[in-house]
């Protein structure tokens, strides 16, 4: 199975080459530049890096949302013009189980957190249990003091590791709340990483979970700001 | 596709003498606004598809065209569209020599997806990748049809983005000599239209409206630039309608909109016009051509047919669906681009505010 993983969702930009369980050329950068140039190039350095051309793939994988939507667009576009041309399916991932798949492992809670402004983050929480993470709070966009109100609910004295961009914006406020049950992921595993992503669609591969690259679309978890504002609206006006 | 989304194929397919993929055959994508659109066009004239699908019934609701929701549109659209341009057209991406997208100017979060698209697939066919100016590619929609127009002439590109008068020197060189200061045409069209209560899109519903109205019943004003003759503003023009329908409204005084609409239309015309038969009398042109959204309209047409007879001009414009935003037109001007050695790595990105 040879699987490209990418993940354009926030700050990383990041692709992977997966070959039958070896990650076998991995790049991420995070340095401000736009996705839009540096995610095609990058894909072309993993599938050169692996001695693959994108002919030989046999699906890609994407980090569907949520994120920054702008940064899933370039991945899913990105995504649908490379199987469009190569006609294979894609394989999505959600954001927030591919960065909690960065603590494969953990004893603890994890539950990413990625910056959603509006002083809200995308998040959910996972356990890892059995070699699989289950989902214990699904994906949501919440303002931090709900997301902790949900964790004490749901960890009764647990620990709770946090991971992604929301780390250093929350920081000081989640450790005023939960003290010493909260850790955070160092910064090697606090983005968002393709290989995550890549072991993640060939577990999904394997049960047959892949879709057209014209059906896919991004998990926005948010409608646009337009049509937030128009359902508001109507809503007053049905009172 | 969502319901919402209209798609044509905008090629009339009686007049294709067959598939003929031609030596150079240019799979192009357009999606700067809220068209997502997809052509195949072989030699830089044969236009073998052309599929347009128009968000437009969705962006009414809001009274204007929504980015985020125009950006959610077009990742929908993209794959349908470009996979319905190539079966239409009898080819498929092994044909293709060369793929063409718009990378500017237009809203970032629109033109993003075209361009993300197309770079793909031009990286997976290992063909090269030209990047158009969505500008060029409203000048070159008038080769389609017009197979005697060859540079060089003079050029009104008018829209809801763009208002330019363009010397076109040659094929893909150009020289713009009067931009606006302010709103593009077809903007004050919109927002007029929502002033006199007309709704989205604006551009034919003051066409329409204005057949029943008077153009001399209001003086609105004709915006000037000192020191510089072929630039424009609409900007004063627009406040000038807003004024003049607020002062009815408070002197609780009925005004006809047909005759705002009318008025309106005719000021804005009068400059469009007298400005680009200024500029090629001034430039020495004989030939004279129109494009953008704004050319669909049938007042500047009429106005310009008459001006460009009384000069002795030979005058140009698409038909209405190419002088919409499509990929047909991206087609030509990157058949030129592509001729004339013009290659894009696969960092290119989007540029919402490209200068031309």
């Amino acid at each position: 199975m040879k699987i490209l993983a990418i993940d354009s969702s926030g700050l990383t930009a990041t692709a992977a080459v997966y070959i039958d369980g070896v990650i076998v050329a991995c790049q991420s950068v995070n340095n401000k530049k736009t996705h839009s140039q540096t995610l095609l190039p990058m894909i072309n350095d993993v599938i050169e890096q692996a001695d693959i051309t994108p002919d030989d793939l046999d699906a890609v994988a994407v980090a569907e949302g949520p994120g920054s939507f702008t940064g899933l667009r370039i991945g899913a576009a990105t995504v649908k013009g490379l199987c469009l041309a190569i006609d294979k399916p894609v394989i999505p991932v959600s954001t927030l189980k591919g960065l909690a798949y960065n603590m494969a492992g953990s004893k603890s809670i994890v539950c990413p957190i990625m910056d959603a402004r509006r002083r809200q983050v995308y998040t959910a929480a996972y356990i890892y249990e059995d070699g699989h993470l289950n989902e214990c709070l699904s994906g949501r966009a919440v303002a931090i003091e709900e997301l902790l109100d949900k964790l004490e609910g749901l960890s009764c004295g647990e620990s709770v590791t946090f991971v992604g961009d929301g780390i250093p914006v929350h920081r000081e406020y989640i450790s005023e709340r939960l003290g010493e049950r909260a850790h955070f992921a160092p910064p090697h595993l606090m983005y968002q990483n393709s290989a995550s992503i890549a072991v993640l669609a060939a577990g999904k591969a394997e049960q047959g979970l892949m879709i057209s690259a014209d059906e896919f679309e991004p998990v926005y978890l948010r409608l646009s700001q337009a049509e937030r504002e128009k359902l508001e609206r109507e809503h007053k006006v049905g009172q | 596709m969502n319901d919402n989304i209209s798609v044509i194929n905008a090629v009339d397919s009686n007049k294709i003498k067959g598939k003929d993929k031609g030596n150079v055959c240019i799979l192009a994508v357009e999606s700067s606004c809220d068209e997502t659109s997809a052509a195949v066009v072989s030699d830089g004239k044969n236009v073998l598809s052309n599929v347009i699908a128009s968000q437009i019934a969705i962006h009414k609701e809001y009274g204007g065209v929504v980015p985020e929701i125009a950006s959610r549109k077009h990742i929908e659209c993209i794959n349908p569209v470009i996979r319905q341009a190539l079966d239409e057209a009898e080819v498929t991406l092994d044909d293709i020599t060369a793929v063409c997208v718009t990378y500017g100017p237009g809203l970032v979060g629109s033109l993003l997806v075209g361009t993300c698209a197309a770079k793909a697939i031009a990286y997976v066919k290992n063909i090269p990748l030209v990047g158009v100016h969505h500008i060029g590619g409203h000048i070159s929609a008038n080769y389609i049809e017009h197979p005697d127009l060859k540079p060089p002439y003079m050029c009104l590109v008018v829209s809801g983005g763009h208002t330019n008068i363009v010397e076109v020197k040659d094929y893909g060189v150009y020289n713009i000599i009067g931009r606006t200061r302010d709103d593009a045409a077809g903007e004050a069209f919109d927002k007029v239209a929502r002033t006199i209560g007309l709704g989205y899109p604006g551009g034919p519903k003051i066409d329409k409206l204005a057949k029943e109205g008077n153009k001399d019943a209001i003086a609105f004003p004709r915006g000037h630039i000192e020191g510089a003759p072929y630039d424009f503003s609409f900007s004063g023009i627009k406040s000038a309608v807003l004024n003049y329908v607020n002062s009815c409204n408070m002197k609780n005084e009925p005004y006809d909109r047909a005759d705002v609409a009318a008025s309106f239309q005719e000021a804005v015309i009068d400059v469009l016009v007298g400005r680009t038969i200024m500029a090629a009398k001034e430039y020495g042109y004989t030939k004279v051509a129109m494009s953008g959204g704004v050319a669909c309209n049938s007042a500047l047409r009429e106005a310009m047919k008459r001006s460009c007879e009384n000069e002795g001009f030979n005058l140009y414009y698409p038909s209405p669906v190419l002088c919409t935003d499509n990929a047909a037109m991206i087609g030509v001007a990157g058949y030129h681009e592509y001729m004339r050695g013009v290659r894009h790595g696969l960092d290119l990105n989007a540029v919402a505010n490209l200068s031309f």
